[in-house]
Formats: C-alpha cells, structure tokens, sequence
C-alpha cells in the first residue's frame, strides 16, 4: 500500500513537471502555420520581398509566404558568382574618390512611389560605410546607378523616398566636418555638422543627381521616412547624440532625457535652392552609372555640391524633441502621425502633423538648438503608447488604423492602435529584432497581410554551423486580431530592412534575354564568323563567341608570359536563362557569367608558360562539360605567331 | 455552255477573301511541351516564313544532329505564294468567264495544291526527322524525330502538337467552300 502511494505520488509530480514546461522553440509554431506558407512546385509566391545584405554589400531576393531564396543582386560589394566589379564593363560602378572601393555596409531599401504607393520600377539601396546610394531597375534585377554623398559619413538615414519619388535622401550617422578639413576631434562642436543630401531621381530614366544638402549641427542622423499625404512636403529623420559626445558615446551620449525628430520641410528647401540661397561648395565624389546601350558602367567625378544652411533658410528646419535616442522615424498611411522611437524609452511617441504645424504657426517653441526652432514636446504630441515594451525601434502600418512596433530588448513585435495608442497585441521573436516589414507598410496603401521581423542576433533554431549562425527572418500573418507565426527562414549577412511588392507588379516586366541586335557593346562579336583575336603591343584582344555547346575560338596560340590578354565573350544564345560562364585556368581575377546577347570582358595576365584551359561554368546543356578550350602561353620572345581557330580551322593553330 | 449560279459566282469572291489571309496569318503551328520548357515552345509556319522559337527549336536539335531551320533552305516560300496567287488570279477569269467548267477545273487545281502541298510538308517532316547527322553527339538507337503531319506525337521528353492555325483553317474552308459550290453547281445543272 505505501509502496503504490510513492508511486502514484510519483506520476503526479512527473506529470505536474511536465504540463508547467516552459514555452520552448518547437511550441513557437501552431495551427494551420505550414499550409499558409507551402508554394507548391509550378506555383509562385505572392510577395517579393527585397532584404538589405548588410555587411555582405549585397541585396537578397526572397519570396513571401515561402521565404526561398530568389536571387541575390550585387550591388556594393564585388561577387565572384556572376563576375560583377570584376568585368571589365562592370568595375566602375565601384569607383569612388578613394578609388575601388568593393565592399560596403547595406542597410536600408526603398521601392520607388507614384503617389504614395509603389510603382515597381526601381528600388533603391544604400551603402553605409563609404556613404552611396544605388538604384536597382525592377525589369531585370540588376544595379544600374551607384552615387557618391560627400560630406557624410556613416550613410544610415538612407535611401528613404517621397511619394513621388522626388528625393531619395541620405543623412549622415557619423558627424563629420565638411570637405576633407583636418581638425581636431576635440573640436566636435566647432566643426563637425551633419548633413541631409537630397538626390532628385529623375522620373523617366531614374537618373540620380545630388540636388541640394542641408548641413546641421553636429549629432547622429539615425532613421528617416518622407511625410504623406497632408505632409507630403516633409521629411523626418531622427538623431541621437545630440548631446555633441565624441568619445565613450555609450554612455555621453546618453544622457539627455530626449533628442530630436528633426522635420525637414522639402518643398521650401527645394524653393530655396532654386532661388539662390545656397552655396555651392567644392566637394568630390563619384557617379558611377551602367549604360544599357554599350552594356558598360563609366564614371563621372562630380565637382561640387549646393549647401542649404538653415540659418539662410527660414522655416525649413524644425526640431521636435523625442525621448530617448530616438531610432526609427516612421510616417503612417494617412501622413498624420509620425511615431518616433527611442531605443533607451520604455514609451512610444506619436506626433500629430497637424498639431507640429500649428505649433509652428504659433511659435509654440521650447528654445532653438543651433538657431533651428525647438518645438515644445507637448504641442507636437499626439500621444504616448505606455508600456509597450523595451527598447522600441521601428514601426510599420497594415493599413487599417494599427501599428507594429519590433521591441529589440524584449525581442518581440507588438502592434498597437493608432488612434488610442491602445496596445492590442504582442508577438515573441525569439531572437533579437531590428527592422519589420509589411509589404507596403510604409506607403499609403499597405498590403496589410504578412509582417516580416527582421532579426540581428541568433541563437538556436537552426542546425548549429559552428560559432558563426546564419541571421534569420520571421514571417508573421497579420490579418486576424492575433498575430500567427508561420515560418523562419535564414537571410544574408544582417538584414536590416526590408521592402516587399505584390509580384504581380514585376513579374511580367522581367527581361528573359537581351536582344542581341542591339548590343553596342565596342567588343561585341556579331556571329562566329567575326570572332578573331588581335594583338597590339603586349595587349591581346580576344573576341569570343558563346553558344551551345562551344566557345568560338578554342584554339588560341602566340599568347606569352606578361601579355594582357582580354576575352571579349559574346553570348549568342536569345532565349531565357542560358548564360553561360567563362573562366581561364588560374585567372587572376574571376569567372564571368554572360547573359544571353550580352558582351562581357575579362582581363587574365599570364605569368607562366604552359597551356591554358578554359571552359565555361555554368552548366548550360548536356554538353557543358565539352564548352572548352586552349590557350597556350609561350615565354616572352618566343617565336610562336599568333594563331587562333575552332573547329575545321583549328588543326591550322595547332600546326606548330 | 453552262453558266454559273450567283451563290457560285458569291463563292468565288469568299474563296479568295479566305486565301488572302494567307498572307497576314500563319498557316500551320507544331507546339513543343517539355518538363523544362513548362511554356512551351512553339513553330509557326507561314505563306512565306517560319517563326516563333525556331532558334530555340534549333538549338536543342543540335544535341541529336538534326539540321537547323532557315527560312532560306525553303524554295516553298517562293513557289507557294506564287502559285497562291495564280490560283487567286485564275478564279477571278473563271468569275469573268463565267462557265461552270471554269468553276470545276479551278476546284481541281485547287485539290492539286493541297495535295502537293501536303505531300511536300510530309516529305519535309521525313527528311527532318530521319537525316540526322553522323557525328551528332547523341545517338538514340532507332529513334527518328519526325514531327507528326496532324496531331499529337511524343518525341523523346517532348510531346509535340502539329495543327491548322489561323490561316490554315481558312484555307481549309475554302476547300469545304469550292467542294461544296461544285456539288451544288453539279446539281443545278442536272435538274436544269
Ligand atoms: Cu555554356
């Protein structure tokens, strides 16, 4: 009898232990999770969803709900894979005025808006550490334009757009002093400023231009986003360290209770450009564009820059204090509201635009820093969501009136209501969160359906890959009162931030094939019939043919050591996916991968003698593996003429 | 001799109108279908062209040696719309002529051309199909490639579809159309 009583006493305790189990990762996932995000084989994704590279320089290409990888579209950092920075037509798209620079820090994305909404042409990126902007074009996923801002440093409030895509804008995290003035760094104050550059893009070709830049006092810009709507005319950025700290910012520049949104009035600094009331200052930096037409990228050294000074310029610069290091600056739907907020707050302050304007209207101001008016905290507030969690970063919007909040310390998103300021809902993360997205969700008119939480720290979840993990997506359903996880899925280098478009918008715009009766490239090899292969003092030019499955020539003599030999590859092949690459044993540089009717250059200086094979790297047809050729290098001063053929002509080239 | 009947002389001017499309749609279609083209491919032959996705067309027959399609390899792409023409031309003197005679010989030209046309179209599948080069990379023992004259076919992974397309249907109502006014111009004359 004692005995069964142990034992039964035992089961209770076991089973007890066992039902109060904490909430671990494999409970995280519940319900119909699996069906919502399966895309069958034959079937497409309803999103793409565009994420930032972060420190691998790149932009990554995902689907949504399926979160697979799509594509990964190089844009500031070279990549082997397709051979961009190492062509010959693509190297100077990564020219800057401290010479190839071919890796950058890509932090936040924009698609490009007509009236508020996406229009599906471009989407912008930008770089941070050597401070650029690119754009993308949407019809065939590649960088077309990258864009040098002088006078910044630390490129982070970038490359946010207006509703009409008018500006594209870049502010400065680091404060740094204008031109390359050498100074002290104790004299921060003295001559350090930050800057907001806006870029005109223009409508029709998406050419960017720095239009004007607004220098400010010294802090950190952090996030921006361009009013809508009733605001369309203006621009808010937060910034931190207002506190002026040039060393040990961690804790100097911590210490006030709030910071600022600074609201940028475009339209009027726009006028004021125009009229005069800047000064143009020499400045240097690079504008690096990709021409369709010669399928060659070319850089122009820009040679000034207009600066806009809000002491000339009255009523274009107004500063609304925000607590505390406020980091996202994000504009709602409607244009009303603009929530700020502060990564050391344990609230979320949202202003009224309405309420900024009549607080300019009737001076309701604390003070100026720096001479730029101080809007009093109250007069701008539409209200505060209390206790929404810890740490705050950025909002996004569904459309139907509510906000969602990602919460980096807490580490979960929590979505609220606008109008009351109500918090109706919070999600876990499970790891630490940055940047959301809602496809859409910071233009008029969201998609409303998915949240992505985009995710900087990771842990667990994954197959454990050494001490370095993989960063992560998360994938949430926002359409019920409850926000359902469905799906994690790995992401490259860190993601920031996101941007997501119906694919219905560009998936019938995509370019299958380049027409080859209209590359102009100056290398282009127009059938096999042209190829040839010409040397002019030790540079050796060798025009190249690519088509199923053979390289036109393939056999190629009287090459030697030093010499710098170019392969010009033509692609032949007009039909969608066929690239084909290209790759000579031990080149110095890289592969290419060449679409179809594209030209591509390769540069390959030999500095041994021997035979040289080379062949194309991407399986193209059953016969891949046959896509090859010879090169032979001889010694420097050897007497082998130049002799090149394929096929019935080869036997000539190979005669001696 | 017998004169034609106003639905014969009617008949004429629809039968040219129909041929005339010869020249601004395609005749013939053969559709590819395979795993790895989930689009399809498709051939379209005209009057006096072949379009569509020929050079893709071609470049896949290259594995199996068969040769590639060029518009100038077809003397039929001169013969055929001049002897279009001259049927065309013809019919309007047998409109002039305006004998029931006329009427049945120009059916019977027409029947002609169709004919040889059709025997030419299976001649060229034949040859396409059948004379493969010897050095071709792949070699499938006993395998031909001769696409089907009419209708479905499977051809290794791919299923090839070869039918009328917008021009052809018409020509193809024009034959029903001269057939069918030589019955009823027969039957006039007979009760007559
Ligand atoms: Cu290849």
């Amino acid at each position: 009898m004692k005995k069964t009583l142990i034992t039964l006493c035992t089961v209770a305790a076991v089973a007890t232990i066992h039902s109060c189990k904490m909430k671990t990762a494999d409970s995280a996932v519940s319900g119909d999770a699996a069906s919502k995000v399966y895309v069958a084989p034959g079937k497409y994704d309803e999103f793409y969803n565009f994420v930032s590279g972060g420190f691998s320089g790149n932009v990554t290409v995902y689907g949504l709900p399926s979160g697979r990888l799509l594509k990964t579209i190089p844009v500031f950092s070279v990549f082997p894979e397709n051979g961009y920075g190492y062509s010959e037509e693509t190297k100077a798209m990564l020219n800057t005025t401290n010479g190839k620079v071919d890796w950058d820090d890509q932090h936040h994305l924009e698609l490009s808006q007509t009236n508020g909404k996406h229009d599906g042409r471009w989407l912008f990126a930008n770089a941070n550490n050597t401070p650029r902007v690119a754009r993308i074009d949407l019809t065939n996923f590649r960088t077309q334009e990258i864009l040098q801002i002088p006078n910044s440093a630390g490129n982070h409030s970038s490359p946010f757009c207006t509703e009409n895509t008018e500006y594209i804008v870049a502010g400065t995290r680091f404060s740094v002093p204008m031109g390359d003035a050498d100074v002290p760094i104790s004299s921060f104050k003295k001559n350090f400023k930050s800057t907001a550059s806006f870029i005109s893009v223009d409508k029709n070709t998406g050419r960017m231009k720095i239009a004007f830049q607004i220098v400010l006092p010294g802090m950190n810009l952090d996030l921006s986003h361009a009013g809508k709507g009733p605001s369309h005319d203006w621009f808010f950025f937060s910034c931190y360290n207002t506190e002026q700290a040039y060393t040990m910012l961690e804790v100097n520049a911590s210490q006030k209770d709030k910071d600022f949104i600074v609201a940028v009035n475009w339209k009027k600094a726009e006028e004021y450009a125009k009229s005069g009331k800047g000064h143009t200052l020499p400045a240097s930096y690079a504008h690096n564009t990709f021409d369709e037409n010669t399928q060659k990228a070319s850089t122009v050294m820009e040679k000034d820059v207009l600066v806009l000074d809000p002491k000339d310029c009255p009523d274009m610069v107004y500063m609304i204090p925000c607590p505390k290091s406020p980091h996202g600056a994000d504009v709602d739907p409607t244009g009303e509201y603009i929530v700020g907020s502060g990564k050391l707050a344990a609230l979320i302050p949202v202003f009224s635009f309405d309420k900024i304007q009549a607080a300019i209207k009737n001076k309701t101001f604390e003070g100026d820093f720096y001479g730029i008016p101080v809007i009093k905290y109250e007069a701008a507030l539409h209200g505060e969501v209390k206790k929404p969690g810890l740490g705050p970063l950025h909002t996004e919007f569904d459309g139907k009136g509510n906000a969602y909040t990602s919460m980096f310390l807490s580490s979960e998103v929590v979505k609220w209501r606008i109008s009351d300021l109500q918090v109706l809902d919070r999600a876990p993360t499970y790891y630490s969160v940055g940047h959301i997205m809602i496809p859409g969700g910071d233009t008029r008119e969201p998609y409303g359906k998915y949240l992505v939480a985009y995710n900087k720290i990771t842990k667990d979840r994954y197959l454990p890959t050494g001490p370095e993990l993989c960063q992560s997506a998360q994938l949430y359903d926002i359409t019920g009162d409850k926000m359902q996880l469905l799906l994690d899925f790995p992401t490259t280098g860190e993601p920031h931030y996101g941007q997501g478009l119906p694919a219905s918008m560009i998936k019938d715009k995509q370019v299958k094939f380049f027409d080859i009766n209209k590359n102009h490239n100056e290398f282009v090899s127009m059938g096999e019939k042209n190829t040839k292969v010409v040397r002019n003092g030790n540079r050796v030019d060798v025009y190249m043919t690519a088509i199923r499955s053979h390289l036109t020539p393939d056999n190629i003599e009287g090459v030697f050591v030093g010499d710098d030999v170019y392969f010009h590859v033509t692609n032949l092949e007009q039909d969608w996916d066929i690239p084909h690459g290209f790759a000579v044993k031990n080149s110095s540089s890289v592969d290419l991968l060449i679409m179809p009717g594209e030209t591509q250059t390769i540069k390959f200086t030999p500095v041994k003698q021997g035979i040289y094979p080379f062949y194309c790297t991407d399986f193209c047809s059953a016969l891949h593996q046959e896509m090859s050729g010879y090169l032979r290098v001889s010694a420097k001063g050897a007497n082998v003429p130049l002799k090149f053929g394929s096929g019935v002509t080869a036997p000539e080239t190979a005669a001696k | 001799m017998k004169k034609l009947t106003n639905p014969g002389k009617i008949s004429i001017i629809a039968v040219i109108v129909l041929l005339v499309s010869l020249w601004f749609f395609p005749m013939w279609r053969i559709d590819l279908r395979a795993p790895q083209y989930p689009g399809g491919l498709s051939m379209k032959i005209w009057i006096n062209d072949v379009k569509g996705d020929v050079d893709i067309i071609n470049g896949l027959n290259h594995y199996i040696g068969m040769s590639t399609i060029h518009k100038k390899d077809f003397p039929e792409f001169v013969f055929l719309p001049t002897t279009m023409m001259v049927f065309m031309i013809l019919g309007l003197v047998v409109l002039v002529l305006n004998r029931k005679i006329g009427y049945y010989l120009w059916t019977g030209v027409f029947t002609f051309i169709a004919i040889f046309s059709f025997y030419d179209f299976y001649k060229w599948e034949y040859n396409y199909g059948h004379n493969l080069d010897p050095a071709a990379p792949i070699k499938v023992p006993g395998m031909s490639y001769q696409p089907p004259l009419f209708g479905y076919k499977k051809l290794l992974n791919f299923e090839v579809l070869s039918q009328p397309d917008v021009a052809g249907w018409c020509y193809i109502c024009a034959g029903v159309i001269l057939v069918s006014a030589v019955i009823y111009e027969w039957k006039k004359s007979v009760t007559k």
